[in-house]
Protein backbone atom coordinates (compact mmCIF):
# COMPACT_ATOMS: atom_id res chain seq x y z
CA UNK A 1 0.00 0.00 0.00
CA UNK A 2 0.92 3.40 -0.70
CA UNK A 3 0.81 4.20 3.04
CA UNK A 4 4.34 6.19 4.67
CA UNK A 5 3.43 4.71 7.94
CA UNK A 6 4.77 0.75 8.38
CA UNK A 7 3.45 -1.78 11.03
CA UNK A 8 5.15 -4.28 12.49
CA UNK A 9 2.22 -6.58 13.71
CA UNK A 10 2.80 -9.63 15.89
CA UNK A 11 0.48 -12.10 15.12
CA UNK A 12 0.02 -15.04 16.79
CA UNK A 13 1.34 -18.53 14.80
CA UNK A 14 -1.61 -20.17 14.29
CA UNK A 15 -2.75 -16.78 12.14
CA UNK A 16 -0.08 -18.09 9.93
CA UNK A 17 -1.51 -21.59 10.33
CA UNK A 18 -4.73 -20.29 8.95
CA UNK A 19 -3.42 -19.12 6.15
CA UNK A 20 -2.16 -22.18 4.49
CA UNK A 21 -5.72 -23.81 5.86
CA UNK A 22 -7.39 -20.59 3.73
CA UNK A 23 -5.25 -21.63 0.77
CA UNK A 24 -6.45 -25.11 0.45
CA UNK A 25 -10.13 -24.04 0.82
CA UNK A 26 -8.93 -21.39 -1.86
CA UNK A 27 -6.76 -23.38 -3.72
CA UNK A 28 -7.94 -27.34 -3.53
CA UNK A 29 -7.96 -26.94 -6.93
CA UNK A 30 -4.26 -26.58 -8.00
CA UNK A 31 -1.83 -29.77 -7.01
CA UNK A 32 -0.57 -27.79 -3.75
CA UNK A 33 2.29 -29.67 -1.98
CA UNK A 34 3.34 -28.95 1.73
CA UNK A 35 6.11 -27.12 1.14
CA UNK A 36 4.05 -24.19 -0.60
CA UNK A 37 1.68 -24.54 2.50
CA UNK A 38 4.22 -24.39 5.10
CA UNK A 39 6.18 -21.51 3.31
CA UNK A 40 2.83 -19.54 3.61
CA UNK A 41 2.80 -20.57 7.44
CA UNK A 42 6.10 -19.53 7.56
CA UNK A 43 6.95 -23.07 8.81
CA UNK A 44 9.50 -25.12 7.39
CA UNK A 45 8.08 -28.49 5.93
CA UNK A 46 8.75 -30.74 8.54
CA UNK A 47 7.32 -28.40 11.52
CA UNK A 48 4.20 -27.02 9.28
CA UNK A 49 2.30 -30.71 9.09
CA UNK A 50 2.87 -31.38 12.79
CA UNK A 51 1.87 -27.69 14.05
CA UNK A 52 -0.77 -27.62 11.31
CA UNK A 53 -2.50 -30.81 13.15
CA UNK A 54 -2.11 -29.06 16.47
CA UNK A 55 -3.92 -26.18 15.65
CA UNK A 56 -6.62 -27.88 13.68
CA UNK A 57 -7.11 -31.01 14.77
CA UNK A 58 -5.80 -32.99 11.67
CA UNK A 59 -3.01 -33.25 9.14
CA UNK A 60 -2.79 -30.98 6.09
CA UNK A 61 -3.24 -33.41 4.07
CA UNK A 62 -6.16 -35.00 5.57
CA UNK A 63 -8.03 -31.66 5.35
CA UNK A 64 -7.01 -31.31 1.63
CA UNK A 65 -8.41 -34.16 1.20
CA UNK A 66 -11.55 -33.59 2.66
CA UNK A 67 -12.02 -30.71 1.35
CA UNK A 68 -11.65 -32.15 -2.65
CA UNK A 69 -14.30 -34.86 -1.39
CA UNK A 70 -16.65 -32.52 -0.18
CA UNK A 71 -16.05 -30.53 -3.21
CA UNK A 72 -17.02 -33.25 -5.48
CA UNK A 73 -19.94 -33.84 -3.54
CA UNK A 74 -21.12 -30.41 -4.66
CA UNK A 75 -20.14 -30.68 -7.88
CA UNK A 76 -21.94 -34.57 -7.95
CA UNK A 77 -25.01 -32.79 -6.72
CA UNK A 78 -25.13 -29.62 -8.82
CA UNK A 79 -23.77 -30.19 -11.84
CA UNK A 80 -24.14 -33.04 -14.57
CA UNK A 81 -20.12 -33.40 -14.74
CA UNK A 82 -18.95 -36.88 -15.24
CA UNK A 83 -16.85 -38.79 -12.15
CA UNK A 84 -13.87 -38.54 -13.71
CA UNK A 85 -14.52 -34.86 -14.49
CA UNK A 86 -15.34 -33.99 -11.14
CA UNK A 87 -11.62 -35.74 -9.79
CA UNK A 88 -9.88 -33.36 -12.26
CA UNK A 89 -11.75 -30.87 -11.13
CA UNK A 90 -11.21 -30.87 -7.17
CA UNK A 91 -7.71 -31.35 -7.81
CA UNK A 92 -7.09 -35.20 -7.69
CA UNK A 93 -5.25 -37.02 -10.40
CA UNK A 94 -6.33 -40.49 -10.13
CA UNK A 95 -9.86 -41.51 -10.42
CA UNK A 96 -9.59 -45.00 -8.87
CA UNK A 97 -7.90 -43.24 -5.98
CA UNK A 98 -10.59 -40.91 -5.71
CA UNK A 99 -13.61 -43.34 -6.22
CA UNK A 100 -11.71 -45.51 -3.52
CA UNK A 101 -11.39 -42.44 -1.05
CA UNK A 102 -14.94 -40.93 -1.52
CA UNK A 103 -16.36 -44.80 -1.22
CA UNK A 104 -14.11 -45.02 2.21
CA UNK A 105 -15.79 -41.48 3.58
CA UNK A 106 -19.46 -41.63 1.94
CA UNK A 107 -20.01 -45.73 1.73
CA UNK A 108 -20.99 -45.20 -1.64
CA UNK A 109 -19.50 -45.00 -5.26
CA UNK A 110 -19.54 -41.21 -6.73
CA UNK A 111 -22.46 -42.49 -9.20
CA UNK A 112 -24.56 -43.53 -6.16
CA UNK A 113 -24.27 -41.04 -4.12
CA UNK A 114 -25.12 -38.34 -7.20
CA UNK A 115 -27.98 -40.58 -7.26
CA UNK A 116 -29.12 -40.53 -3.92
CA UNK A 117 -29.01 -36.77 -3.09
CA UNK A 118 -30.59 -33.91 -4.86
CA UNK A 119 -29.09 -30.65 -5.05
CA UNK A 120 -28.84 -29.37 -1.27
CA UNK A 121 -29.86 -25.40 -2.30
CA UNK A 122 -33.40 -26.78 -3.76
CA UNK A 123 -33.77 -27.14 0.12
CA UNK A 124 -32.07 -24.23 1.66
CA UNK A 125 -30.68 -21.13 0.83
CA UNK A 126 -27.15 -20.94 2.71
CA UNK A 127 -23.84 -19.29 1.75
CA UNK A 128 -21.15 -21.45 0.18
CA UNK A 129 -18.96 -20.82 3.53
CA UNK A 130 -21.36 -22.89 5.45
CA UNK A 131 -22.26 -25.73 2.96
CA UNK A 132 -17.72 -26.51 2.37
CA UNK A 133 -17.61 -26.29 6.43
CA UNK A 134 -20.80 -28.72 7.43
CA UNK A 135 -20.42 -30.90 4.24
CA UNK A 136 -16.89 -31.69 4.73
CA UNK A 137 -16.30 -35.08 5.99
CA UNK A 138 -14.57 -35.86 8.70
CA UNK A 139 -10.82 -37.08 9.47
CA UNK A 140 -9.89 -40.00 9.35
CA UNK A 141 -7.27 -42.44 8.13
CA UNK A 142 -6.23 -42.17 4.28
CA UNK A 143 -4.64 -44.68 2.33
CA UNK A 144 -3.29 -42.02 0.67
CA UNK A 145 -2.25 -40.10 3.99
CA UNK A 146 1.58 -41.93 3.49
CA UNK A 147 1.90 -39.99 0.35
CA UNK A 148 2.35 -36.05 -0.11
CA UNK A 149 -0.40 -34.16 -0.39
CA UNK A 150 -0.54 -34.41 -3.95
CA UNK A 151 -3.08 -35.09 -5.38
CA UNK B 1 -38.36 -2.18 21.53
CA UNK B 2 -35.11 -2.43 20.34
CA UNK B 3 -35.06 0.09 17.26
CA UNK B 4 -32.10 -0.08 15.61
CA UNK B 5 -28.39 -2.04 14.89
CA UNK B 6 -26.20 0.44 15.23
CA UNK B 7 -22.82 -1.29 15.97
CA UNK B 8 -21.02 -4.78 15.60
CA UNK B 9 -17.77 -5.52 17.41
CA UNK B 10 -14.86 -6.91 15.60
CA UNK B 11 -12.24 -8.34 17.76
CA UNK B 12 -8.92 -7.47 16.27
CA UNK B 13 -5.02 -8.28 16.97
CA UNK B 14 -4.05 -4.59 16.70
CA UNK B 15 -6.03 -1.68 16.18
CA UNK B 16 -3.87 0.69 13.98
CA UNK B 17 -3.09 -2.53 11.64
CA UNK B 18 -6.80 -2.76 11.55
CA UNK B 19 -8.06 0.62 11.21
CA UNK B 20 -5.44 0.40 7.77
CA UNK B 21 -6.75 -2.82 6.84
CA UNK B 22 -10.25 -1.79 6.78
CA UNK B 23 -9.63 1.44 5.59
CA UNK B 24 -7.46 1.36 2.77
CA UNK B 25 -7.67 -2.55 1.58
CA UNK B 26 -11.27 -2.54 2.19
CA UNK B 27 -12.30 1.15 1.37
CA UNK B 28 -14.31 1.88 4.50
CA UNK B 29 -14.16 5.47 6.39
CA UNK B 30 -13.55 5.62 9.99
CA UNK B 31 -16.04 6.98 12.30
CA UNK B 32 -14.84 7.35 15.82
CA UNK B 33 -11.37 7.16 17.42
CA UNK B 34 -11.67 7.96 20.71
CA UNK B 35 -9.21 7.19 23.26
CA UNK B 36 -10.01 6.97 27.15
CA UNK B 37 -7.32 7.87 30.01
CA UNK B 38 -9.13 7.07 32.83
CA UNK B 39 -10.04 3.52 31.44
CA UNK B 40 -6.79 2.42 30.73
CA UNK B 41 -6.17 3.98 27.34
CA UNK B 42 -9.63 1.99 26.22
CA UNK B 43 -10.12 3.05 22.55
CA UNK B 44 -13.20 2.87 20.92
CA UNK B 45 -12.28 2.75 16.89
CA UNK B 46 -14.90 1.99 14.66
CA UNK B 47 -15.14 1.99 10.74
CA UNK B 48 -18.21 2.04 8.01
CA UNK B 49 -19.22 1.37 4.84
CA UNK B 50 -19.40 4.07 3.00
CA UNK B 51 -22.87 5.26 2.03
CA UNK B 52 -24.24 3.18 5.01
CA UNK B 53 -24.41 5.49 7.86
CA UNK B 54 -26.03 3.88 10.78
CA UNK B 55 -24.36 0.42 11.21
CA UNK B 56 -20.68 1.05 12.30
CA UNK B 57 -18.30 -1.84 12.64
CA UNK B 58 -16.34 -1.41 16.27
CA UNK B 59 -12.34 -2.50 16.16
CA UNK B 60 -11.98 -4.11 19.17
CA UNK B 61 -8.68 -4.96 20.99
CA UNK B 62 -8.85 -8.30 23.31
CA UNK B 63 -8.62 -6.37 27.15
CA UNK B 64 -6.74 -8.18 29.31
CA UNK B 65 -7.07 -7.45 33.27
CA UNK B 66 -9.07 -6.12 34.76
CA UNK B 67 -11.84 -6.58 32.11
CA UNK B 68 -10.31 -10.77 30.93
CA UNK B 69 -7.70 -12.38 32.76
CA UNK B 70 -4.70 -12.76 30.78
CA UNK B 71 -5.58 -16.35 29.87
CA UNK B 72 -9.04 -15.95 28.94
CA UNK B 73 -7.35 -12.88 26.26
CA UNK B 74 -4.40 -15.36 25.76
CA UNK B 75 -8.03 -17.72 24.35
CA UNK B 76 -9.67 -15.17 22.48
CA UNK B 77 -6.76 -15.04 20.78
CA UNK B 78 -6.07 -17.77 19.77
CA UNK B 79 -9.77 -18.24 18.63
CA UNK B 80 -9.35 -15.54 16.68
CA UNK B 81 -6.20 -16.77 14.66
CA UNK B 82 -7.51 -20.13 13.87
CA UNK B 83 -9.92 -18.87 12.32
CA UNK B 84 -13.16 -19.39 14.61
CA UNK B 85 -14.57 -16.20 15.37
CA UNK B 86 -17.85 -15.32 14.01
CA UNK B 87 -18.18 -13.43 10.30
CA UNK B 88 -19.78 -10.35 8.55
CA UNK B 89 -22.12 -10.66 5.33
CA UNK B 90 -21.78 -7.26 2.90
CA UNK B 91 -23.57 -6.94 -0.17
CA UNK B 92 -21.65 -6.04 -3.40
CA UNK B 93 -22.78 -4.56 -6.79
CA UNK B 94 -20.53 -6.65 -8.59
CA UNK B 95 -18.73 -9.60 -7.03
CA UNK B 96 -16.03 -10.01 -9.46
CA UNK B 97 -15.20 -6.55 -10.16
CA UNK B 98 -14.88 -6.17 -5.79
CA UNK B 99 -12.93 -9.31 -5.69
CA UNK B 100 -10.54 -8.21 -8.01
CA UNK B 101 -10.29 -4.73 -6.69
CA UNK B 102 -9.89 -6.21 -3.33
CA UNK B 103 -7.28 -8.72 -4.48
CA UNK B 104 -5.02 -6.07 -6.23
CA UNK B 105 -5.00 -4.23 -2.70
CA UNK B 106 -3.61 -7.47 -1.02
CA UNK B 107 -6.46 -9.17 0.60
CA UNK B 108 -6.69 -12.75 1.40
CA UNK B 109 -9.21 -14.65 -0.05
CA UNK B 110 -10.98 -17.79 1.21
CA UNK B 111 -13.14 -18.60 -1.83
CA UNK B 112 -12.92 -16.62 -5.23
CA UNK B 113 -16.78 -15.52 -6.65
CA UNK B 114 -18.76 -18.68 -6.72
CA UNK B 115 -22.06 -18.81 -8.49
CA UNK B 116 -25.18 -19.66 -6.23
CA UNK B 117 -28.28 -20.40 -6.52
CA UNK B 118 -28.94 -16.90 -4.83
CA UNK B 119 -26.01 -15.13 -6.37
CA UNK B 120 -22.57 -14.96 -6.90
CA UNK B 121 -20.26 -15.03 -3.41
CA UNK B 122 -16.98 -14.55 -1.99
CA UNK B 123 -14.90 -15.17 1.58
CA UNK B 124 -11.96 -13.05 2.57
CA UNK B 125 -10.53 -12.55 6.20
CA UNK B 126 -8.68 -9.84 7.68
CA UNK B 127 -5.54 -9.56 9.09
CA UNK B 128 -6.54 -10.65 12.74
CA UNK B 129 -8.53 -14.19 11.08
CA UNK B 130 -11.97 -12.45 11.21
CA UNK B 131 -14.10 -13.95 8.20
CA UNK B 132 -15.94 -11.90 5.87
CA UNK B 133 -18.00 -12.36 2.86
CA UNK B 134 -19.81 -10.89 0.34
CA UNK B 135 -22.56 -11.43 -2.20
CA UNK B 136 -24.15 -10.24 -5.05
CA UNK B 137 -28.01 -11.00 -5.27
CA UNK B 138 -29.33 -12.36 -8.42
Amino acid sequence: MGSTLTLVVYLPSTRHLLRAKDLIDARYREPLDIQTLARVAHLSSAHFSREFRRTFGETPHQYLLTRRLERATALLRNTDHSVADICLEVGLTSVGSFTTSFRRVYGVTPTAYRRAHPPAAARARVPTCVLQAYARPQSRSFREDSRTARG
Amino acid sequence: MLKQLTHVQVWVHDQDEALKFYTEKLGMELREDVTVPELGNFRWLSVGVPGQEDVAITLMDIPGPPVFDEETRQKIQDLLSRGASGGLFFSADNAQATYEELKSRGVDFTQEPTEQPYGIDAGFRDPSGNHFRFMQQS
